[in-house]
């Protein structure tokens, strides 16, 4: 056996399951699925933190879906994701149980939940993690986490060989999700959180409100039309919205984009905004910047079309077209619309 | 009284020369020089924010900034917008940082420079975009603090309302002041300086200080205080077809629509 180095200990690999409102993130089977595969390259076991408001079936969602355990901090409290409460009890219970490795959706929240508690733990965090796998470094086994660097045009490779428990965010719409099966046996742990008005006293969540999406939702579509500052020459995406609508896809934009007010801040993709891994991404009139590109560099297929040949979207497209947007676009509808329709009736 | 706020500022690479940046794979370093830098652009409705509170409750308001001295294009930025002094953070112990390490250099900056009612950070940075310091020197300093701020309202001149964001809708947040805001880009929108804010940025202060100047230990700062280390800098691949297709426009468009058929994706 290899000599496993600064990762000898058998501490446990832990996901922080997130629900909102009673419902689980798709993020958190994405952790599920990462952590199923380090917990086997690892040796160790892969657990699940909860926080919530009568959640346990949401306890149980996750032991479907990887988890060995699942520790559950139930109380009427942390319903809302309350920022001092959450932060604490995590880092409590974390002290406690010495888990090696926490991943954590690098969601709105998880974005601001995971800094403090590393804080308060004083330890190692990397962001917006895109893999995490177990290498070697100078010969010792170490956890390798994956992070774009500068607008995703470079990948760093960090480590954490020290500090314990090493901890990442991940980049949510990314990993594969683990697959559910209610066959899957896993145990509840209740820890009884204890939370007293001094958590609520400085700052509170009055009020959690979800705004219902407009048109079709961009994080579960399977075809995600996105267009750029070359839609532009188009006035605006009505004809966008066309295409989308012919191949039943979702419409997205870049920050050019949606700074033009074309489509909702909400649908931006890329660095600063949404992350998408759909079976096809058609990228319109974008030049392909890469804090742009990293947004959707995980789909399975990737048709890009602009008018610049030197266009870097033609590197991270499969199929390309060059040309102008005002002769393709409809060119490319009414190919499709052909094909929908039935030859004879 | 009034307000006493500060602004935590980060000079950074313009987005726009981001592909020019060059790798030194073997010693996993990336190479920034010659290109052009900006104040980071949720830094300046940081600051915007703060010249609105300060407007209404009145106060002063510094910037402080981690980097070399003598390149200060977001300090004197932040001076013409309107910041009252800018205190430069400056010493080779603390380059190298990971961002506890980070927050600590600010954290015992700001415990020489004595109480803050407010501090607002850009929500995050165009580089690296961790969002990570703001959360992190708040717990330091052990204030609340709230990240993607898209709307601050004062209850009352000791407590505020904000509204949050979310991937699904928004957030309400009661908090009692002092705090640290990471705002977003909805939260307002920045104003240029004025010819009358950049012919005043000369009499500003500007505080230069060195890790003996904050007496910051340097097992908290720059590489020494960081856990995490980068162990290579790689050029990301994309690993794709990159088949341009010929002829005509219609020509093109029916070769993609028959190879988008072949690869299954409609």
């Amino acid at each position: 056996m290899t000599k496993r180095g600064s990762m000898s200990d058998s501490g446990e690999i832990w996901v922080i399951g997130e629900q909102r409102l009673g419902r689980l993130e798709e993020v958190s089977l994405e952790l599920l699925s990462k952590g199923m595969a380090l917990s086997q390259s690892m040796g160790v076991t892969l657990s699940a933190v909860l926080l919530g408001d009568e959640v346990e079936e949401i306890a149980r969602e996750l032991v479907f879906h990887g988890a060995e355990k699942v520790y559950l901090l139930e109380d009427a409290r942390l319903r809302y994701y309350q920022s001092e409460a959450y932060a604490r009890l995590l880092a409590g219970v974390i002290k406690e149980r010495e888990p090696q490795v926490v991943l954590i959706g690098a969601t709105e929240i998880g974005k601001e939940l995971a800094p403090k508690v590393a804080a308060k733990l004083r330890t190692g965090l990397t962001a917006h993690c895109i893999d995490l796998y177990v290498g070697e470094v100078d010969a010792a086994p170490q956890l390798i986490h994956v992070v774009p660097g500068w607008g995703g045009n470079l990948v760093m490779h960090i480590i954490c060989p020290q500090k314990r428990p090493q901890m990442a965010t991940v980049k949510p719409g990314v990993l594969l999700k683990a697959a559910r099966d209610e066959n899957r046996k896993g145990k509840i742990i209740r820890v009884k959180p204890d939370i007293g008005d001094k958590d609520f006293s400085r700052i509170e969540t009055l009020e959690m409100i979800e705004e219902s999406p407009k048109g079709k939702p961009l994080e579960s579509a399977d075809i995600v039309v996105c267009g750029g500052w070359g839609m532009n020459a188009l006035g605006d995406f009505s004809m966008l919205q066309e295409l989308a609508d012919i191949l039943g896809g979702a419409i997205a934009g870049t920050r050019p984009a949606t700074d033009k007010g074309w489509v909702d801040e909400d649908r931006m993709i890329g660095q600063s905004g949404k992350t998408v891994s759909p079976g096809l991404f058609v990228s319109l009139g974008a030049s392909g910047a890469m804090h742009y590109t990293t947004g959707f560099m995980g789909s399975k297929v990737v048709l890009g079309v602009d008018q610049n040949p030197q266009a870097p979207i033609f590197q991270m497209a499969d199929i390309g077209i060059v040309g102008d947007l005002r002769e393709v676009l409809p060119c490319l509808i009414e190919e499709l619309k052909k094909d929908r329709m039935p030859e004879k009736l | 009284m009034g307000l006493e706020i500060l602004v935590c500022i980060k000079q950074v690479p313009h987005p726009d020369h981001f592909s020019e940046i060059q790798v030194d794979v073997g010693r996993g370093r990336v190479i920034g020089a010659g290109i052009p830098v900006i104040m980071n652009p949720l830094d300046r409705h940081a600051l915007e924010e703060a010249l609105r509170n300060k407007e209404r409750f009145s106060g002063r308001i510094t910037v402080i900034r981690m980097g070399r001295p003598r390149l200060q294009k977001a300090v004197e930025e932040a001076l013409a917008m309107g910041a009252d002094r800018a205190v430069l953070l400056y010493d080779t112990a603390f380059a190298g940082p990971d961002t506890l390490a980070t927050a600590f250099t600010l954290f015992h900056a700001i415990q020489r420079l004595g109480k803050f009612d407010l501090i607002y950070c850009g929500n995050e940075t165009v580089d690296s975009g961790t969002a990570q310091v703001g959360p992190q020197l708040a717990e330091l300093l052990d204030i609340p603090q709230v990240s993607s701020v898209q709307e601050v309202s004062f209850v009352d001149e000791k407590s505020l309302e904000v509204r949050r964001a979310w991937e699904h809708g928004h957030m309400k947040v009661r908090l009692k002041l002092p705090t640290l805001l990471s705002v977003t880009r909805d939260i307002n929108t920045p104003r240029l300086p004025t010819v009358q804010g950049i012919m005043g940025v000369p009499q500003k202060e500007v505080i230069i200080w060195n890790a003996e100047a904050i007496q910051a230990p340097l097992e908290n700062v720059g590489l020494n205080g960081s856990s995490i280390y980068a162990t290579g800098v790689h050029e990301f691949r994309a690993g794709r077809r990159r088949e341009i297709m010929q002829g005509s426009t219609g020509e093109k468009v029916r070769r993609a629509v028959a190879r988008l058929k072949e690869l299954g994706a409609i």
